[in-house]
């Protein structure tokens, strides 16, 4: 699929949303530029403020973890070469300045993507392509937090559950029952209908995971700030997952549907490639909006903070702070409801699939 | 077109798969360990309080079965003490009306034997009394006698007198 497309349009609408920002920036800088003599010209450049990398470096993947100031967490690098397996720290890159030597290849960071470059420290195309990255990104971390967390959260939930059998719920219980309460009656039961149970599991872990993972996204400092569900990966992965939930649980009422729809058969050649792509559509809307979604939330909230390094100025810091926290507490919402969003048209797809007609 | 894919998978590929593995694994031990724990136990109470509301309506129904019922029966209860009551009552009053009869019958007896007795005894008493008088007058007849006849020649008159009231026969 074409997520580089998706990344350079993601851009362009990055553009627009700051437009006015630009335009203040350019103006200021270019003015700054002309005032500078020409032997600060490289300084300047190091020091001028660029929003748009800015952002796209705080919503991207990483093999850094920034926690605060000049300090970051190196993480593992793990490397799939022709040759054999690499395994070091990202600590050895430098932060992309420094080329390190493995024992196949030397990588170097390259848009902090790792590439191969050969003696000179020139990227070398032709052996990049044998190289698979498999490190434990910003990300890929973030995701096993996410994880353990709600491990914990539901493996004490469940002993609770054992230990007050058949009692009302308590404590931490009672505040996750109602939601699990919901995911089933209001996601599972009124969309796919009475053979729900099945999905319930599913249900919940992607309803779950999606949330705790958006909840996290929005905490600035170290176990937070991923944009996991902001991620396009992620959210392919996910939309993946239903895909193959939706199809593998379909009945023949479904592939009925799909390939003798109740039309006239000469409208059967535009019907089925309409069905055909109907059934990666479906999907690929839940790929994008949850990812759209959360990443627009990371950008806004972003650029809100930009504004007080975009004007120099300490005095914009409340009107920034105070739009940041309206936008945190939207963002709040939203986590919510793009994990429903998500797992309700999920349950709807299941419950288009396993739906018996009776024509 | 082409440098757009170039090193997606390179890139991208290691993401895809570790997000991969971590759905699964959070899903297979969530799904065991949690979510089939805590649904089985939500379903569980559910049925349970169901249940226990169809036992109270139930419980409710009997209750007003029972009462129903309790009402009946003491209404039958009260009917039949009135009953017993009045039997004995009459059984008193017979008790009581035979117990007089029978007094009265008796007395009346006893009234008539008394009064037998008491007829005998004066008769008793009669006789005896008529004897004592006998008995009295021979004797004041025997004192007169004796005393008239204390001298012999009164004696002899006497027997003279008597002799020839013998011969005279």
């Amino acid at each position: 699929m074409d997520f580089r497309h998706i990344l350079k349009i993601k851009k362009v609408t990055l553009s627009t949303f700051l437009g006015v920002f630009f335009t203040l920036l350019t103006v200021q800088s270019f003015a700054k530029q002309e005032e500078k003599p020409a032997e600060h010209a490289e300084n300047a450049e190091t020091e001028a403020f660029n929003p748009t990398v800015a952002i796209l470096e705080h919503i991207g993947d990483s093999h850094y973890w920034h926690v605060g100031g000049s300090t970051s967490i190196p993480l593992p690098i793990i490397l799939f070469t022709d040759k054999g397996t690499e395994f070091f720290s990202s600590s050895n890159f430098h932060h992309g300045t420094e080329a390190h030597e493995g024992k196949y290849y030397t990588y170097k960071l390259i848009e902090d993507k790792i590439k191969v470059v050969n003696a000179a420290g020139e990227l070398d195309k032709e052996a990049s392509k044998h190289v698979y990255d498999f490190s434990i990104t910003k990300n890929v971390l973030a995701i096993w937090i996410g994880g353990i967390l709600l491990l914990i959260i539901f493996l004490s939930v469940a002993s609770a559950y054992k230990k007050r059998e058949g009692k009302a719920p308590k404590g931490f219980q009672s505040l996750i029952e109602p939601v699990i309460l919901f995911v089933r009656d209001e996601i599972a039961r009124p969309n796919i209908g009475y053979r729900y149970a099945r999905y319930m599991p599913v249900l919940l872990t992607i309803f779950f995971f999606i949330w705790i993972n958006n909840m996290l996204g929005l905490i600035p400092i170290f176990p937070g700030g991923a944009n996991v569900t902001g991620n396009i990966l992620f959210t392919f992965m996910l939309s993946t997952a239903v895909l193959l939930i939706v199809n593998f649980s379909a009945n023949k009422y479904y592939w009925k549907h799909i390939f003798m729809p109740d039309v006239p058969l000469w409208l059967y050649p535009i019907m089925i490639p309409v069905e055909l792509i109907g059934i990666i559509s479906k999907p690929f809307a839940l790929m994008i909006r949850l990812y759209a979604n959360i990443s627009a939330g990371h950008i806004i909230v972003l650029s809100l903070i930009s504004l007080i390094f975009i004007f120099k100025s300490l005095f914009l810091a409340p009107v920034s702070v105070a739009f940041v926290l309206f936008m945190d507490v939207l963002e709040l919402l939203v986590a919510f409801l793009q994990a429903f969003i998500f797992t309700m048209l999920t349950a709807l797809f299941i419950g288009t699939a396993v739906e018996e007609h009776h024509h | 077109m082409e440098e757009l894919f170039d090193g997606l998978l390179n890139d991208h590929l290691g993401f895809v798969v570790w997000s991969t593995v971590a759905f699964i694994i959070l899903l297979v031990l969530l799904g065991k360990f949690a979510w089939k724990p805590i649904m089985a136990a939500i379903g569980e109470r559910e049925r349970f309080i169901e249940d226990a509301l169809l036992k109270a309506e139930a419980a409710k129904q009997e209750m007003a079965l029972l009462t129903a019922e309790n009402e009946s029966l003491m209404k039958q209860a009260r009917a039949e003490r009135d009953l017993i009551l009045a039997e004995a009552k009459k059984l008193k009053d017979q008790i009581v009306n035979e117990a007089k009869d029978i007094a009265n019958k008796e007395g009346a007896r006893m009234i008539e034997n008394a009064r037998l007795e008491i007829n005998n005894q004066k008769a008793i008493a009669l006789a005896d009394v008529k004897n004592q008088v006998a008995t009295l007058s021979i004797e004041i007849a025997e004192k007169i006698l004796r005393k008239q006849l204390e001298d012999a020649h009164k004696q002899d008159e006497l027997v003279a007198d008597l002799l020839k009231e013998v011969k005279l026969k």
